[in-house]
């Protein structure tokens, strides 16, 4: 750690908000992480027994968490929103994981992915985090190699790595286009290890609906059987929150049908702080909107831009097809931009140039709202068969969709919305303003800033469950009293009674239109207010229609069927009721964050040649903001963020 | 831009696991570029708007990836292309003026719970029975001290490939899961995380088939031409070595410790 500054203590700031402690542990970065696991209370294996766990959501967070403290002793429930844990959309993804192995021998180090992360996230993270982050990345994977996870392998036998965006070096450990798959898969394979013996009480068809908080601490959830309709309540001693992100706010994104913001919403609105929602990653590869009934929109890894190259046709409105453009009549704009990182930028500016390709009128395809990934000169330069090996199920894939062959025509890619950086805050040890509830994974805030570099989501849902959480749920299990809390508590029943009045609610409305057809309407209204380019004006649009928009859905939704069976209609118009209170919130925190970071692209806010340009004076801090009640606007709070090491600057990329 | 087809949908309806099912048909005018999902999407809008009980079925990622969507159409676990699960299924795929039946997936062991959504949590409790590697977080070694030679990783990712759909079930006439269990076997069973446990899951996993209630392999290999993720029916020949072998060798094991 030759790189490391000297010690440095963070007493936590008298002028803190006292919900917003960070609880950073202090001293030299590198041993933060150490010496807090060794203040940390421990629990011995006699006692785990005592404690119940009850875990929400089966991703990679999820399910690692549940496995690891069941092998700890502790009794788990799970509740799964699927009809299996297998199912949860950590599957999807493509890519890869990050890890500071440095086995390439190419100059990487924990150190080195802890300042890539930092500077990717545009200096809106915590830096211990941060750290920790990298730090346990070696160890996730040792872990997935041990289960059984098949990465790609070097003739030697060795792991095989390759680069992503936002890095110089390649420290991306992968299987094939199905890294999340075979993540997920080792995680659920060790989750069914320890059902089958008989530690963890899996519940799966089991939706979240609301939190219960007792004298203070969060102490259970009460859940919707999705396939008989009851409402069953779960008490616990802690309750983790593995439920992922928002990205389906937008309508179209690349989150599966599923994803939605319920779960960390109505915790929420029980008293856990909301940070930084308008923090949303817009993922610069992805298949292009084809249809008015487009259901969602699919992904193309990030890893193809390490063989593909992206363009647009010189000229405005060209029409000739790829091939019968001459190379001096095509713009590699991203490489002419960035020629150290060319085609590797991070994911926020790579979109934002090829909006502003379109923008400009050089989009092609049909709708024009597209631009090219070329893999020609890769096909000449490795052969169609290195290519094929490399990428082939991504091409498969491409070619099902949209009928076309990638190996003879370029790509037709388009930015769409992919992940989401903020959610519930969480301290150090994960846990939310609510003592009791931590936040895991997707659905917390905390590690990657104003934008998540590539192959860093896997490494935070795995570092979060397999080896943050088993060391901080200590802090709250050992340090606080808690009294036995059992289902029969009368806030289990008052908080039960809720939500099936909300359920009568839903289904006595008897209006007119399908929630899917007011969700995809506010999709369009975040996506074109809330989407790449922000503006003052059109997020004051945006929460006028929001709230517009969601009068009219408790006045003219119509759900039909019964609450008392398997009722999709039902399950998705609580998930859109929910994003249409969201929604507002996200945009009033990009309404308020006057800056532009990562991204969060506020058109008033930019350097002359068109980058973000933060206001680190004003803003250097996450937005967390706390629910005040029905109909009364929520308060902002800030928790400062100082920057000891990696020390802010603009991002370059140049 | 590209002109409208019209179809008919004759759809599995069913109230619940209790009650008999009946098919309903349904006309709709649909793009080709549109997924087969995306149509029924558009269906269940129409048929909410009318206040009618909208189609269930399970979907999620609609990307082939998570095994949720099923469907039998016209006869076809997934429908009628190769490698390509129902969310992945285009209509440019059918003709102007095609009838499509759409029926859930059928076998003993996946009871329809509504419409076309069936219980596959059979599948989880074969994974639960054996089908991982003991180990338990922290406890691993470093990645790079157990080589693997990239030919039998790569075998083992063809087989870790599945995605537990159960298309492989549904196509089977016998209702077998042997191609579901021999993807796992062969998984882990490739590598040499996989070799401590692999005698003990063979024999896991095939009790824990059995108990469920798919039927057995008589090698009709329906199973494989079926799955959306092209996994090999040469996987069951090594399920059966697996298995097999494990039997005999526990008996003489078993005699060893004066069993």
């Amino acid at each position: 750690m030759a790189t490391q500054e000297a010690a440095t203590t963070t007493s936590p700031a008298q002028n803190v908000h006292p919900k917003l402690q960070s609880k950073s542990p202090s001293g030299p970065m590198a041993e933060r992480w150490t010496k807090h696991k060794f203040d940390l209370k421990l629990i011995n294996p006699a006692n785990r027994r005592k404690f119940k766990v009850l875990v929400v959501g089966t991703g990679l967070a999820g399910s690692a968490a549940s496995a690891t403290l069941a092998e700890m002793g502790y009794k788990v429930t799970t509740l799964c929103i699927h009809d299996s844990p297998r199912r949860a959309h950590s599957i999807a993804a493509q890519g890869g994981i990050n890890a500071a192995k440095n086995y390439p021998n190419d100059g990487d180090s924990i150190f080195r992915l802890f300042y890539d992360t930092v500077k990717g996230g545009d200096f809106r993270a915590r830096e211990s985090n941060v750290h920790r982050l990298a730090e346990c990345s070696t160890q996730i994977i040792d872990q997935c190699v041990a289960q059984g996870v098949p990465f790609a392998r070097e003739y030697g036998g060795l792991l095989a790595n390759r680069s992503f965006g936002g890095a110089q070096v390649s420290r991306t450990f992968y299987a094939r286009g199905q890294t999340g798959q075979q993540l997920l898969l080792g995680a659920y394979s060790a989750l069914s290890r320890q059902v089958g013996l008989g530690r963890i009480n899996l519940r799966p068809r089991r939706e979240m609906l609301d939190l219960v908080v007792v004298d203070g601490v969060a102490r259970g959830v009460i859940a919707r059987n999705l396939a008989t309709g009851e409402i069953e309540k779960y008490a616990a001693d802690v309750v983790l929150m593995c439920t992922g992100g928002y990205g389906n706010v937008f309508y179209l994104s690349t989150n599966a049908k599923n994803c939605n913001v319920t779960a960390t919403w109505r915790a929420h609105k029980r008293g856990a702080y909301f940070a930084n929602p308008c923090f949303t990653q817009i993922h610069p590869t992805c298949i292009p909107v084809s249809g008015h009934y487009q259901s969602k929109l699919t992904l193309m890894s990030e890893s193809l831009r390490n063989d593909g190259r992206v363009w647009v046709p010189s000229k405005m409105s060209d029409t000739r097809s790829p091939e019968q453009i001459p190379e001096t009549e095509r713009d590699y704009y991203l490489e002419r931009k960035y020629p150290s990182f060319g085609n590797l930028v991070p994911r926020d500016i790579a979109s934002r140039s090829a909006k502003e390709q379109t923008d400009a009128g050089k989009g092609v395809g049909s709708t024009k709202m597209a631009v090219f990934l070329d893999f020609r000169d890769a096909i000449t330069r490795d052969g169609e068969d290195a290519i094929r090996a490399r990428y082939g199920n991504l091409f498969q894939m491409y070619a099902r969709i949209t009928g076309e062959n990638p190996y003879k025509t370029p790509m037709r890619i388009y930015p769409a919305v992919h992940y989401t950086m903020g959610g519930l805050w969480v301290d150090y040890n994960l846990e939310s303003t609510i003592p009791g509830l931590f936040v895991l994974g997707e659905a917390n805030f905390s590690d990657h800033g104003a934008n998540r570099l590539g192959a860093s989501a896997l490494m935070q849902g795995l570092a979060d469950g397999y080896f943050v959480i088993p060391a901080t749920i200590a802090a709250h299990l050992a340090g606080r009293a808690l009294p036995a809390v059992t289902e029969d508590h009368p806030e289990f029943r008052a908080v039960a009674q809720q939500v099936t009045d909300r359920t009568q609610r839903l289904l006595g409305i008897k209006g007119k239109r399908s929630a899917d057809s007011i969700h995809r309407q506010l999709g369009n209204i975040v996506w074109n207010q809330i989407g790449m380019a922000r503006t003052a004006s059109g997020l004051q649009s945006a929460m006028r229609d929001i709230a517009a928009l969601r009068e009219e859905f408790w006045n003219n939704v119509n759900v039909p069927g019964s609450g008392a069976d398997l009722n999709q209609q039902l399950e998705n118009a609580g998930r859109v009721a929910d994003f249409l209170e969201f929604a507002e919130l996200t945009a009033r925190d990009a309404y308020e964050r006057e800056e532009s970071c990562g991204g969060h692209f506020r058109e008033e806010h930019q350097t002359p040649d068109g980058e973000a340009q933060r206001d680190d004076v004003k803003f250097q801090h996450a937005a967390a903001w706390e629910y005040n009640g029905e109909g009364k606007p929520e308060t902002r709070n800030i928790e400062p963020l100082t920057f000891e090491v990696v020390k802010p600057a603009q991002r370059n990329y140049k | 831009m590209s002109e409208s087809m019209h179809i008919t949908l004759n759809v599995w309806r069913q109230k619940n696991a209790q009650e008999e099912g009946r098919l309903e048909a349904h006309a709709c005018d649909v793009s080709p570029d549109m997924s087969f999902l995306e149509v029924l999407d558009v269906l269940n809008d129409k048929l909410v708007s009318e206040g009618k009980e909208a189609i269930a079925f399970e979907h999620d990622c609609r990307e082939g990836i998570c095994g949720s969507c099923s469907l039998v159409l016209n006869g076809q676990a997934h429908g009628p292309h190769k490698n390509t699960t129902t969310c992945q299924l285009h209509m440019r795929s059918f003709k102007s003026g095609d009838n499509i039946t759409v029926e859930p997936f059928r076998a003993a062991a996946f009871p329809v719970l509504k419409d076309l959504v069936v219980d596959r949590s059979a599948f989880d409790r074969i994974q639960q029975s054996g089908g991982y590697v003991s180990v338990n977080t922290g406890s691993a070694p470093a990645a790079n001290a157990v080589l693997v030679p990239k030919d039998d990783a790569d075998s083992a990712m063809d087989a870790a490939q599945c995605i537990g759909c159960g298309a492989c079930v549904a196509a089977c006439p016998n209702a077998s899961a042997m191609l579901f269990v021999s993807a796992k076997i062969a998984h882990l069973g490739l590598l040499p995380q996989g070799q401590p446990e692999r005698k003990k899951r063979a024999l896991a996993m095939v009790s824990a088939m059995d108990r469920e209630g798919f039927g057995n392999c008589s090698n009709h290999f329906e199973c494989g031409a079926a799955c959306p993720k092209g996994i090999s029916v040469a996987n069951i020949a090594r399920l059966n070595r697996d298995w097999l072998g494990a039997v005999l060798t526990e008996r003489e094991e078993r005699k060893d410790q004066g069993d």
